[in-house]
């Protein structure tokens, strides 16, 4: 049966009440189409949802959704996929939420090898509380609490989850849309803790601030910030790499844990 | 074949979780909890169970509501510092109706405090801790086989009414050694599964019992849950008569059935001039005290509190009436026992509260009974 993005997006919500020229629109559209391409059954899939902008995303789905607290987005899924592994369970954080307040889940989630997909829309602030800087939010950028310029260096979101243990990583843009919904598809079909860094734009806070006052500039400036050289990246110089940072086989959580429930049965038979 | 075992307060936890049908346990290591997580590890697994031990107490908590959301009983154990980070998800539990039980094991405080050593200073934590109006129901136990007992009830009413459930024990009762009955007499209780064609289902509509029907991730019905305000469909919905009707269904579902989950044990309070009204360890020297005064001639009664809250305001109103004076022993400058007084009127009402971290004991109980009376 083929399908489309509306069988996961509810068309009756639509428009998208992000700001004018806000990236997210393109990322929750890639998913859907992601969605579609994999002929996924919306009552197999969980999205879950953190606190931000992205994390209102679950607004518009028809699949099962749990929208849960500030930077725990990733906890609640560990506890979904857990206990019924055969869920496609999909995470959906801000730079903020997963990065940010959720960063210590982050890591551990990419460590564990739990099966999910996490989808971050990294658009380097808080827009939803009005522009604050984030835990990515490249040095020297002006936010509305950085007003001389940040003196904190980012996370490089793609080399964090690649070093904390994630099976796959990649990273594009919402510039980027061909290779965006590439590594959505790919990232929710990997067994493992896959993630997918996806660089956003906010013309409303960030980029006011930062010289770019629409969406159209901040297009720009991904389109030339942006490499297909992954070598050639650097996310502290704001020059951004795409493509697959991660791509490994390795035994996830949930099928080394059917080895532990064989050793307990045998000891409590 | 009932099983009778000698065991600790924190290993019959366990076995009242697995006997209520827990399949799922998140948590983090710390004393004086960490039994429970040793033998939910052990055992969970051989029931076809998942055990995993989190990052920090926060990510524990957020995990208990995914599991308990996609359809597995979901339990956790810490102490106070552990619900200090859980109170913001356990808030989650609440808004998004996700049954599943929270063990606290006091210990001295506050923060790091005197990590070994019992405490009964969590009792308003429990009602309280998390941020915004809501209910709670928390269970307390006095014995190792209430352990396992209300344990089992515990995640009967978490299942009933869809809620998160404390279990609040103590140091001492979870660490002390008795006779435990592994028993099949509780009845298991499994939270109410939607009868609607799948089209029809709205995952936050109730009906009069004010518990919605709760299917989980993976049915053949879509589940939309949230911890922002939500109306039936779980979608939001930011109108003020909508939050009115949620917070209050909330509270409600929860205070409308007082006669289900209150309970509560007597002990010689027929005549009793001398009333204690105590919990957990607490309750176990104020029965001991209660056969010593009455050896020396002075009538005195015990009501043990195993429902903390909903506090049980009839009940203490009822065995308070024929009474000359209440004492609330705890191990606490004074929490319960302002609930205590909320609800006797006129009675005079003594504190006997200790925080030195050792436990109240029969003789620190019998020597203020005596000393409010002039008996000395």
């Amino acid at each position: 049966m083929s399908r489309n993005i509306f069988d996961y997006i509810i068309e009756d919500r639509l428009p998208f009440f992000w700001c004018e020229g806000c990236g997210n629109g393109i990322i929750l559209k890639s998913i859907a189409q992601a969605f579609a391409d994999l002929e996924l059954d919306q009552k197999n899939i969980v999205v879950v949802t953190g606190i931000g902008c992205w994390g209102k995303a679950d607004d518009y789905l028809k699949t099962n959704c749990l929208h849960v607290t500030h930077g725990r987005a990733l906890a609640a899924a560990t506890g979904v996929k857990a206990v019924n592994p055969k869920l496609k369970v999909v995470v959906l954080m801000g730079d903020g939420d997963g990065l940010t307040i959720g960063g210590n889940h982050f890591i551990h989630a990419a460590r564990r090898n739990l099966d999910l997909t996490a989808i971050v829309s990294n658009n380097f602030n808080y827009g939803m509380t009005g522009g604050q800087y984030s835990g990515t939010t490249p040095e020297d950028s002006f936010t509305s609490t950085s007003r001389y310029g940040s003196i904190e260096p980012p996370f490089d979101v793609c080399e964090l989850a690649k070093s904390a243990g994630a099976s796959y990583v990649a990273r594009s843009t919402v510039y980027h849309v061909k290779p965006l919904e590439k590594y959505i598809k790919a990232a929710i079909s990997k067994k493992g803790f896959s993630l997918v860094d996806v660089i956003n734009i906010c013309p409303t806070h960030y980029g006011r601030l930062n010289n770019m006052k629409s969406s159209v500039e901040m297009m720009e400036w991904l389109k030339n910030s942006s490499t297909t050289k992954i070598e050639e990246g650097n996310i502290y110089e704001r020059k951004f790499a795409i493509g697959e940072f991660a791509d490994v086989e390795k035994l996830d959580f949930s099928t080394k844990y059917v080895e532990v429930q064989k050793k307990a049965k045998e000891k409590y038979k | 074949m009932t099983d009778v075992k000698f065991l600790q307060g924190n290993e019959a936890c366990v076995e009242g979780a697995l006997k209520a049908g827990a399949k799922f346990y998140a948590g983090y290591p710390i004393t004086p909890s960490s039994e429970i997580a040793e033998l939910a590890s052990r055992k969970l697994p051989a029931c076809d169970g998942v055990f995993i031990q989190m990052e920090d107490e926060l990510g524990s908590m957020a995990a208990l509501v995914g599991a308990s959301m996609a359809g597995a009983k979901a339990f956790t154990a810490t102490s106070g510092p552990g619900i200090s980070l859980m109170s913001e998800n356990i808030g989650l539990a609440i808004m998004t109706e996700a049954p599943c039980v929270v063990i606290n094991v006091q210990r001295s405080g506050p923060s790091t405090g005197l990590a070994t050593k019992p405490a009964q200073a969590d009792i308003m934590q429990a009602r309280w801790g998390t941020h915004g109006d809501h209910a709670m129901i928390a269970l307390y136990p006095t014995t190792v086989q209430e352990c396992y007992d209300l344990m089992i009830k515990a995640f009967n009413f978490a299942e009933r009414f869809r809620t998160p459930v404390f279990f609040l024990s103590d140091e001492t009762v979870g660490h002390m050694r008795e006779k435990l009955v592994l028993h099949d007499d509780i009845p298991i209780i499994d939270r109410p599964f939607p009868k609607v064609a799948p089209e029809d289902y709205k995952p936050y509509l109730a009906g009069e019992d004010k518990v919605p029907p709760m299917a989980h991730f993976g049915s053949e019905y879509l589940v939309h849950a949230s911890s922002s305000m939500h109306d039936e469909t779980g979608y939001p919905n930011n109108k003020p008569e909508n939050a009115d009707k949620v917070i209050r269904r909330l509270y409600d579902k929860i205070y409308d059935h007082l006669d289900e989950i209150i309970i509560t044990k007597e002990f010689n309070l027929q005549d009793a001039d001398v009333v204690f009204v105590a919990c957990g360890v607490s309750a176990r020297s104020s029965r001991e005290a209660v056969q010593i005064l009455r050896q020396e001639g002075i009538k005195a009664g015990l009501l043990q509190l195993n429902t903390v809250w909903p506090f049980a305001d009839e009940k203490v109103k009822e065995v308070a009436k024929n009474a000359e004076m209440i004492f609330v022993p705890e191990m606490n400058l004074g929490q319960m026992i302002n609930e205590v007084k909320r609800v006797v009127g006129d009675k005079p009402v003594y504190g006997i509260n200790k925080v030195d971290s050792t436990i109240i004991t029969p003789y620190d109980i019998i020597e203020k009974v005596k000393g409010v009376r002039g008996d000395v």
